[in-house]
């Protein structure tokens, strides 16, 4: 099938190349359900071993966003989805950044610094 | 369109960013793509304050004590649920076919509605017992992640209600579908921003 | 009813603020008989006020920034005056707690509603005409921007007259910004003013990163753009993603103040440094949101007028977004001092030290542009040059600090204050006013008076020198920032120095006044009929001066960098254009930008006062507006062709000599001319 390609790429969200596409959400469904379960089990269950559980936690969770920007947004990394893909991986960069950049930063200084109550008792 | 730009968009080979301007549809769509990101980044700066917050209890109730996570596999449940039916309203929107558009989008409006009514019980509930946003960092950092996440999803259902208006008076015209385009692209990241809400606020408690 | 508005909100105990209002009031009034008699206001509201046209809107924000750089100026004399005077036991004129609104409000009106908007205006002026489009991707949106940044001038404004300013320097800390130690509303006015302006230019952000990516010419490649558009479109990538940081972090502070939250309190677990942290996620970047289009301005200033290709385009390019990408991997250099271990601040420290690279890299690739070439050495190039030996020395000041052990002793010095002046001033005052310079011919169709841009230079430059290097002096002596007065009295000869280059300044912001208002009346006399004064290389030259509303007739079909450069040894740059004309659809003006700014005043302001019923007012206002303007259909106007045509006739270039690809008629007259007049 010969889909029309747009100048500077097609919009986020659309996918010219499928034509069933109530597809693509039933199988995002199928996916996203077992995976959003599995979440759910890991974190009261006592099979997996205690350190690894946020792990285990933090790979489904990208698991399931993963399923979400492919089935329902129809991100992908084809040519004409360059912009948004990019501009996807930019914003998860900075993202990533102001979460890990702040806990890092926040917990060195937690630990080299006295705390609050404590700083406020010595107050006159 | 000058001769020029024809045969630019005309020729098989040449690049995407060498073709011209893009259409409405494309400008709009990635304009909105753009907001989300910025809104996502938002998220970002409430997961940092929440995680680092999150142990600041102040002496009163940690999150492993306070939360239920039946309730929310419910609500991640409903949450789901709305952005497969409102991805099936989207399909009825590019059929134009208008009463299948107004089943899945009201679907999508019920489900949403049971996501914030759960989520109101929850806030209710925590401020009833004395663990409202004043009482502690950690509460003020939770109630603002999950409570700016309620309040996206608000605004939200207060949007689909407004496009459905536009449908129902202007029709299908392209300004109409653009936007309800737009409104399918926040639906589906708030449903992204709640795995990670309900992954790091709920299930990530000890 | 009033919340907590009351009478007692007027300053009417303090003789300057009275003295302030007054002045101001009769200007207004002066203003607004002079436009009701005139009978201007049609014309101001039809082509102004709901104009959603990228040359209006980047014209208003510069008379916006040339407004507010007055009122921040007048904080600086102040300040300067006062720390003149306060020597030893002297008490100066200014008491602390005016005396800290004073430094404050200077702080946050520089940059936010000088250097921001004035940046923001020059991309929004040139960058749809440098990339052969009609507008922007959204321009109604860019009206919304525009409006709210002036909203939250309005607000800033009013804190003088009705209430206070805030008293927590430009970035409002905790917990001195929090409810418990400083209860009146200065705060509030610095947040609500500076989250509506702030989603203002995040909306801007939006607009132009999407007019950059996915709205240029035919045959205009990434590789083809210029590279004022590159900065632009970095400088529009850190505004998305580092405001929504700001917002963030402001909502947080706003919720403890106003709902009792404990993000950033002194009791109950709050932690004041992570506003300091995330506030600084923001501050990084947004010095280089204001950075990187001056340096933009600069690369086409000097390609210009040094008559060759710029140096080193692809290097420009990946310095410009490796920038970018290092902006947002610094900010802890802000904070080196306030808890952090080596290890944390060495990564920061060598973070900082890196980003100076590709900086290095543009300097030498401007140095390389003009080596070699006829150089003309006119106003935007004195600019120039002024901000190669100034930004250099800056710079190296910063890399300097960058070291934490240094910055442990210069933390919040007055070498801290130097540093930053030295690169703001020297690199965006000075790169806003090149392009000012360079652009306004294309805007208004005449040149500003040049012998009195040249005095405004070196009266810019002049002053900075003096008014700056006495402060890093200073700061190495061990003088803090922020001081109402001082007890080393061998201070003083250094802080007197340091207020005559103020006073050297302000004669360079009243030449400027001058320099606008003669050239206005020398129009005729400086007309430009060819829409290409400079003899330059990029696209918007190729259009007339001022442009039509549509910009291009015909989109442009772009084959290489320095578009227009090509066209014109091709010899396809001459208007009237060959060929039949269409018509054309321009998007139709609306009121909603400004409605909403009026809506959002009434929110900011009574949210500002506690007065909830009328913020409900606001609230509601605005997104009644919204729907109704979201309701519409009837959003484009239609330019018939032969208008279209007729405009083309009327601006039509002079033939050309021959197809030898030598200059032609046009352009031998212009370069004649162009450099000497005065």
């Amino acid at each position: 099938m010969d889909a029309k390609v747009e100048p500077q790429g097609e919009a986020p969200g659309v996918d010219v190349r499928r034509q069933d596409g109530a597809r693509s959400y039933l199988i995002g469904l199928l996916y996203a359900v077992p995976l959003t379960l599995a979440s759910f089990w890991a974190a009261s269950t006592s099979l997996v071993y205690p350190p690894a559980v946020p792990v285990l936690l933090a790979v489904l969770a990208i698991a399931q966003m993963g399923v979400h920007l492919a089935f329902f947004l129809h991100i992908s990394s084809a040519p004409d989805q360059a912009n948004n893909f990019l501009a996807l991986a930019f914003g998860l960069f900075i993202s990533g950044l102001v979460v890990f950049g702040s806990l890092v930063i926040m917990s060195n200084l937690n630990h080299n610094m006295m705390p609050m109550d404590a700083l406020m008792k010595m107050q006159r | 369109m000058s001769a020029g730009e024809q045969a630019l968009t005309g020729m098989p080979g040449v690049p995407l960013s060498l073709r011209g301007p893009a259409p409405t549809r494309v400008v709009a769509g990635f304009g909105f793509w753009l907001f989300l990101l910025s809104d996502i980044i938002i998220f970002a700066a409430l997961f940092a304050t929440y995680a680092v917050l999150s142990h600041s209890t102040a002496g009163g109730p940690s999150a492993a004590e306070l939360f239920d996570k039946k309730h929310v596999f419910l609500e991640t449940m409903c949450l789901l649920a709305s952005s497969v039916t409102c991805g099936f309203g989207s399909l009825a929107i590019q059929r134009t076919d208008a009463r299948a558009m107004y089943f899945w989008m009201g679907v999508t409006f019920l489900l949403g509605a049971c996501f914030l009514a759960m989520e109101g019980r929850e806030f209710a509930s925590m401020v009833a017992a004395g663990s409202g946003p004043s009482h502690s960092a950690f509460l003020s950092a939770f109630f603002t992640l999950v409570g700016t996440h309620g309040l996206h999803v608000t605004v939200g259902l207060v949007w689909l209600v407004v496009m459905l208006l536009q449908v129902a008076t202007l029709g299908f015209q392209p300004m109409v579908s653009r936007r309800f385009f737009c409104y399918g692209l926040f639906w589906h990241a708030l449903d992204i921003v709640w795995i990670g809400v309900f992954t790091i606020v709920y299930l990530g408690a000890k | 009813m009033f919340g907590r508005l009351t009478w007692s909100a007027i300053p009417f105990d303090q003789p300057i603020v009275m003295g302030t209002c007054a002045a101001v009031g009769v200007v207004l009034l002066v203003i607004f008989a002079l436009v009701t008699f005139k009978g201007w206001w049609p014309y101001l509201w039809r082509e102004w006020i709901t104009s959603v046209d990228h040359k209006r809107i980047g014209a208003m924000y510069m008379i916006l920034g040339l407004v507010m750089l007055v009122r921040g100026f007048s904080d600086a004399i102040m300040m300067r005056t006062q720390q003149a005077l306060a020597a030893g036991h002297a008490a100066g004129y200014l008491p602390p707690e005016h005396f800290d609104q004073i430094f404050s409000a200077h702080g946050t009106i520089m940059i936010f509603f000088v250097a921001m908007p004035f940046v923001i205006g020059l991309m929004n002026f040139a960058l749809p005409l440098q990339l052969g489009v009609r507008d922007v991707a959204f321009p109604k949106l860019n009206s919304v921007s525009f409006w709210l940044t002036a909203a939250g001038v309005l607000l800033v404004n009013l804190s003088l007259f009705v209430g206070e300013f805030a008293r927590t320097g430009w970035l409002a800390y905790p917990p001195l910004s929090e409810l418990a130690y400083s209860p009146g509303v200065g705060v509030d006015y610095y947040l609500w003013s500076l989250q509506l302006s702030g989603l203002g230019t995040l909306l801007s952000g939006i607009n132009l990163t999407t007019t950059i990516l996915k709205l240029r010419a035919p045959g205009m490649g990434y590789k083809r753009m210029p590279v004022f558009c590159w900065t632009a479109l970095a400088s529009n990538l850190l505004i998305v993603a580092a405001f929504p940081v700001l917002t963030a972090t402001f909502a947080m502070l706003l919720l403890d103040r106003y709902c009792g939250f404990h993000f950033f309190t002194n009791d109950l677990g709050g932690n004041p440094m992570m506003y300091i942290n995330l506030i600084w996620i923001w501050g990084h970047p947004e010095v280089y949101i204001l950075i990187l289009p001056a340096f933009g301005v600069f690369s086409e200033v000097v390609a210009t007028f040094s008559g060759k290709p710029l140096f080193g385009y692809r290097s420009m390019v990946l310095a410009t977004m490796a920038i970018c990408v290092l902006s947002f991997m610094v900010w802890l250099h802000h904070f080196f001092t306030m808890g952090a271990g080596a290890d944390v601040n060495g990564f920061f420290g060598i973070a900082t030290m890196i980003i100076a690279v590709p900086t290095g890299v543009k300097v030498f690739n401007w140095l390389f542009t003009l080596y070699g070439a006829r150089v003309q050495y006119n106003v935007p190039v004195y600019w120039t040059l002024g901000f190669i030996v100034t930004f250099v020395i800056g710079g190296m000041t910063g890399v300097l600090m960058a070291i934490p052990p240094a910055d442990f002793v210069l933390h919040n010095s007055l070498f801290l204050i130097a540093h930053f002046h030295n690169v703001v001033i020297g690199g965006v005052v000075f790169g806003v006013m090149a392009g000012m310079t360079y652009w306004f011919p294309k805007a208004f169709g005449f040149k500003l008076n040049e012998r009195l841009g040249k005095a405004v230079f070196w009266c810019w430059f002049i002053g900075f020198y003096l008014a700056f290097m006495p402060l890093y002096a200073l700061g190495l002596m061990g003088a803090t920032r922020r001081m109402q007065h001082y007890p080393d009295t061998h201070w003083q000869p250094l802080m007197l120095v340091a207020l005559s280059g103020a006073v050297v300044i302000l004669l360079g912001i009243v030449l400027t006044v001058i320099q606008i208002a003669v050239s206005i009346r020398q129009r005729h006399a400086n007309r430009d009929r060819s829409g290409d004064p400079w003899n330059a290389r990029t696209l918007e030259w190729s259009i007339p001066s001022p442009p039509p509303a549509w910009n291009f007739t015909r989109l442009p079909s772009v084959e290489g960098t320095d578009a227009y450069w090509h066209m014109k040894k091709e010899g396809t740059a001459q208007r009237p254009l060959p060929g039949a004309y269409v018509d054309l659809h321009l998007p139709r003006n609306s009121p909603v930008g400004v409605f909403l700014a009026f809506f959002a005043v009434t929110l900011g302001f009574a949210l500002i006062w506690r007065i909830y019923w009328l913020a409900a007012v606001g609230l509601v206002g605005a997104v009644v507006v919204a729907l109704i303007e979201s309701w519409k259909t009837d959003l484009a106007i239609r330019v018939p062709a032969p208008e279209v045509e007729a405009f083309e006739h009327a601006h039509a270039t002079a033939p050309l000599r021959g197809p030898s690809g030598s200059r032609d008629t046009v352009h031998d007259d212009v370069v004649a001319t162009s450099g000497d007049r005065s």
